[in-house]
């Protein structure tokens, strides 16, 4: 590792790796970029990899269009492998990597990386993410069903445990269940019951010896997230760690002290970050990293803070090194790490952490009887509970039952230096650009590398891989194999694809329409009954009621938002077709006239929108069906300029929070394009 | 906008009875708008098209069953199969309609092609909201059906069923399949509801279950076997996989053969099977229609329900909506006057 330029440590206790989720581009940018942190002071590298990696295509595949290089690096094959890692010393280092469906084979890369240099493999530090139920309920980038998912993780861990004995195959994550929405109680429950499912699946397979289960136990770690409740979080750390020592005792009968920790990492809430007055949010930030690090006893192994501005768009090296300063100075200016734990002996806290733990233990033990995570997955329960919660806490917000500083309180401003227009570039310089070009730049040299290959080799290792997808072997081998050979991403998962087939979960639509329902009360509800008047007379004046189609163009997962909006549409008295992930414009454009809808809205949380929207519009111009698009998504004021001078009609960014309002719009939409 | 004009409308049945895909979308629109104008010009061209293709066109296929019993997911092998077979294929599926709000969730486009993996251009796809028939039909698929039977080789319409509307699609379709699914515990409620009096076929989906399948099979068998057949088509049973796609091509067999026994005249000499089973369909729908617009109270002014069978029966190859056109005048004048 470089330096860490910390002060001399004396008495104090060591502190958790510092990291920043990050990478876009390319290969060769993402390096750079981790080289500028390490000398900032980051402790260890937290990888970001864009959505055609994560779901499995190349750079060159249809669906892939628009997405490479925008939320992360593409690694698209064990060249940009090398040169992610060019001048950093694999084996000395710890790298989490978040990678979830195609964990196995970006781990894979991972390892013929260390073998090319000659690196002792054993000595391979860090994680990969891996939980792929939390795919399912929130962040969307499965690929395979629940069964072959699982056999993949089984896979892993099976190759891990002797192979690299220092790394954890699978990261358990609540942190995506608190994105979804999810309370304590659910974060706790829901991530037990997805270890449990990894752990008995472990031990049901023939290859993993017995003796081997406690070690497996000490090396799955977890990815928790920390809201702005924070003293409730410190609770939660602590109940979490209870909770795992217990189960680590009586249901796989480990012993060793050391294997009985509960490790985890976390990355603190994005969900609350505000795009109004979005300065406050460093002091957010701030505040939910000393709820993960604030119990010694419960602290976290490694830290990554979003940065103030990631409700604005994607954030620059500058907001990054901010949130980077924010851990510095706790753990390095406080007097945090100069004590022993703090809470011990606290009755309040102390009550709290019971609480937390009985009621947690309710609910898991809830989904244990109807199966597991995976029963849980596939019959919808997990995810209506989410949604629930989730419109729970809109409802919270709408009504302002919930403060929220700067949204639905304090909203009177000054104008904001960070983001007024003439500082530092304007206000849309205060988030980062991904240059159009970097996909052409990946596609070229995706296609230069397949030139260079030698393609009996490729062949020879992927019908080495097919036969161990279909003969029940570990897949690992074999993809360490293809990726020397010079396999690529998309080739490696259409290969899992053809034996395992894909997947689609199910959707929270039903479950957002229940809560939305029982949660309505008073203004919330007279409004609600306006627009259903204000429909119905539109229905009447278009001689059918408005019917919309919701989708999802591009490769981004995260579906909460649009199923929302789905709902609060059918409440309203619209007639919905919800078309769900993974669209191509192409798609859209055919849904949308064979449907005869009179609006097509789209939701893009991507960063592609510009792009992605303006093919849907060319698409439906083409279809001979110019009809009007609203977009919502996480989009800067200039993209959204550019986007309503490009012809669509209505623009939402996480500042829109009232769906009965975007609901009401579309209507207006819908008569504006409509009056004949 | 891309509605198109009431003049239009003539046109546009051309180019449907044309059978161009470019077309279907617009003329499903102007079919399933309620204004009095362009209601009258929607009728007007759905008569021209159903005068053309009254006793030919697509095979039409329905699916119902209780919900959650796989139907779009079957709806989805079908449509796998089908298309490799080489057919075009006009679908509708049909989602109830909020009763609070009068909003619909039509998801069934989203399980379907789930199932199938994408649509292609060979695969138009409509859903369509129930909207104040509770449980039952749009009121606009029957217009749907003919439009998409007069342009694709094949259409499936599918819908959720709860007991009722069964008769309504088995009027809409000429195969009905029935999509039961094991386990469910129902069979003595579904013949309670006659349920098993209605379909040309009945399926067992979810057969990757195993026994439970083969087992619910048999009872249904056996519940059959105590119904009197259909114009003496004997409904077969049949166990299915829609997940893995076991028992896909003997269903499309069995729906082929259901379909070349309607070709038959029922006695020598007389008009296929088909003729008689869309003519029913059609007096059922222009009479519900009828109803379900202007009541007992409407109808009474022309004479009663008597009074719109004779009507029915003394013009056996006039296209449905036509009548339904006339008959409307025919109301509308009397209660005006």
């Amino acid at each position: 590792m470089p330096d860490q330029k910390a002060p001399a440590p004396g008495a104090r206790e060591r502190p958790w790796v510092f990291r920043t989720y990050s990478g876009h581009s390319s290969a060769e940018a993402s390096n750079a970029l981790y080289r500028r942190n390490l000398a900032k002071g980051q402790t260890g590298l937290s990888i970001a990899f864009d959505l055609p990696t994560q779901t499995g295509y190349d750079a060159d595949h249809p669906l892939a269009r628009g997405e490479v290089g925008k939320v992360g690096v593409p690694i698209g094959h064990i060249e940009d492998m090398e040169k992610l890692f060019e001048g950093l010393p694999v084996e000395r280092m710890n790298t989490s990597m978040t990678i979830n469906a195609t964990a196995a084979w970006l781990l894979a890369l991972y390892v013929a990386l260390a073998e090319r240099r000659g690196a002792d493999i054993r000595q391979l530090q860090g994680t990969t993410q891996n939980d792929i139920v939390k795919e399912y309920l929130s962040r969307g980038t499965y690929v395979f069903p629940p069964g072959p998912s699982l056999r993949l993780t089984g896979d892993m861990i099976a190759y891990a445990v002797e192979a690299l004995p220092k790394w954890n195959p699978i990261n358990i994550c609540s942190y995506h269940l608190q994105e979804a929405g999810a309370t304590p109680v659910q974060e706790i429950a829901y991530a037990f019951a997805t270890a449990i499912a990894v752990l008995d699946a472990a031990k049901a397979r023939g290859d993993i010896p017995g003796a081997a289960i406690p070690r497996i136990f000490g090396r799955i770690s977890f990815f928790l997230n920390a809201g702005i409740r924070f003293v409730e979080e410190i609770c939660k750390v602590r109940a979490m760690a209870e909770t795992w020592e217990r189960l680590g005792r009586t249901r796989y009968g480990v012993q060793n002290e050391k294997q009985l920790r509960f490790r985890y990492g976390v990355q603190v809430n994005s969900l609350g970050l505000t795009e109004p007055q979005p300065e406050n949010n460093v002091i957010r930030i701030a505040l939910e990293a000393l709820g993960v690090t604030f119990s010694k006893r419960a602290r976290c192994r490694a830290l990554q803070l979003p940065a103030w501005n990631e409700a604005l768009g994607l954030p620059r090296p500058w907001d990054q090194q901010w949130s980077l300063r924010i851990q510095q100075i706790l753990a390095y200016e406080t007097d945090l790490l100069e004590y022993e734990d703090l809470f011990d002996g606290s009755r309040v806290v102390e009550s709290r952490v019971a609480a937390l733990i009985e009621e947690s233990d309710t609910e898991l033990q809830r989904v244990l009887e109807m199966g597991g995570a995976v029963a849980a997955v596939e019959n919808g329960y997990m995810k209506q509970r989410l949604v629930q919660s989730q419109s729970q806490r809109l409802r919270g917000i709408e009504s302002g039952a919930q403060t929220v500083v700067g949204v639905n309180a304090f909203c009177e401003t000054e104008p904001s230096p960070l983001t007024a227009a003439g500082a530092a570039g304007g206000a849309n310089a205060a988030v980062q650009r991904v240059e159009q070009s970097a996909e052409r730049a990946q596609i070229e040299r995706l296609a230069a590398f397949r030139a260079r290959r030698n393609e009996s080799e490729v062949r020879e290792a992927l019908r080495g891989l097919r036969d161990a997808l279909s003969g029940g072997g570990n897949v690992m081998q074999p993809s360490i194999r293809c990726a020397h050979a010079g396999v690529t991403t998309g080739e490696w998962a259409q290969a899992l694809r053809a034996v395992f087939g894909e997947y689609r979960a199910p959707t929270g639509v039903s479950a957002a329409a229940q809560a939305q329902r029982a949660g309505a009360k008073g203004e919330a509800l007279r409004a609600a009954g306006q627009l259903r008047e204000r429909v119905r007379a539109l229905g009447a004046q278009l001689g059918r009621p408005p019917k919309v189609l919701i989708g999802k163009p591009g490769l981004d997962g995260h579906s909460n938002g649009a199923e929302q909006i789905a709902v609060r549409a059918r409440d309203a008295g619209m007639e919905v077709v919800y078309e769900g992930i993974r669209l191509t414009p192409g798609e859209i454009a055919q849904s949308a006239r064979d449907e005869g809808v009179h609006l097509v809205g789209l939701s893009i949380l991507s960063g592609s929108h510009a792009l992605l929207a303006m093919d849907v519009m060319q698409k439906l111009r083409e279809s001979g069906a110019p009809l009007p698009v609203v977009v919502g998504g996480i989009i800067p004021d200039e993209d959204a300029d550019a986007l309503r001078s490009a012809g669509v009609a209505r623009v939402y960014t996480p500042r829109d929070f009232d769906l009965t309002r975007i609901v009401a719009e579309m209507a207006d939409v819908v008569a504006e394009a409509h009056a004949d | 906008m891309w509605s198109p004009r009431p003049t239009l409308t003539e046109h546009l049945a051309q180019r449907i009875l044309a059978r161009e895909r470019a077309a279907v979308a617009i003329a499903l629109n102007a079919a399933d708008d309620a204004r009095p104008g362009a209601r009258r010009k929607a009728l007007q061209m759905l008569a021209q098209i159903e005068s053309q293709t009254a006793q030919g066109g697509a095979h039409r296929i329905g699916l119902t069953g209780a919900p959650g019993a796989g139907k779009s997911t079957l709806l989805g092998a079908l449509l796998r199969r089908l298309q490799e077979r080489g057919e075009t294929l006009g679908v509708i599926a049909v989602d109830p309609s909020s009763p609070h709000s009068g909003g619909a969730l039509l998801g069934d486009r989203l399980r379907a092609r789930t199932a199938l993996g994408n649509f292609g251009g060979a695969v138009f796809f409509r859903s369509l909201a129930a909207r104040d028939r509770l449980g039952g039909l749009a009121e606009s698929a029957r217009a749907a059906v003919l439009v998409l039977g007069a342009v694709f080789d094949t259409v499936l319409v599918e819908t959720v069923g709860v007991g009722q509307n069964e008769g309504e699609v088995a009027d809409l379709v000429d195969t009905l399949i029935y999509v039961a699914q094991p386990g469910a515990g129902d069979l003595l409620q579904t013949l309670k509801a006659g349920v098993l009096e209605l379909p040309d076929l009945v399926v067992v989906n979810k057969a990757d279950l195993g026994p439970a399948a083969t087992q619910h099979q048999s009872e249904l068998q056996a519940g059959l076997a105590l119904t009197e057949p259909r114009g003496g088509w004997p409904t077969p049973t049949l166990l299915v996989s829609a997940q893995n796609g076991s028992g896909i091509p003997e269903l499309l067999q069995a729906a082929d053969r259901h379909r070349a026994w309607l070709q038959e005249p029922a006695s020598p000499g007389a008009p296929p099977r088909l003729t008689a089973r869309r003519q029913t369909g059609r007096d059922r729908y222009v009479q519900s229609a009828l109803l379900h617009r202007y009541g007992h109270y409407g109808l009474e002014a022309i004479g009663g329900a008597t009074q719109v069978a004779a009507h029915l029966a003394q013009s056996p190859n006039a296209p449905g909506f036509q009548l339904l056109q006339q008959l409307s005048a025919r109301i509308e004048s009397a209660l005006t006057t």
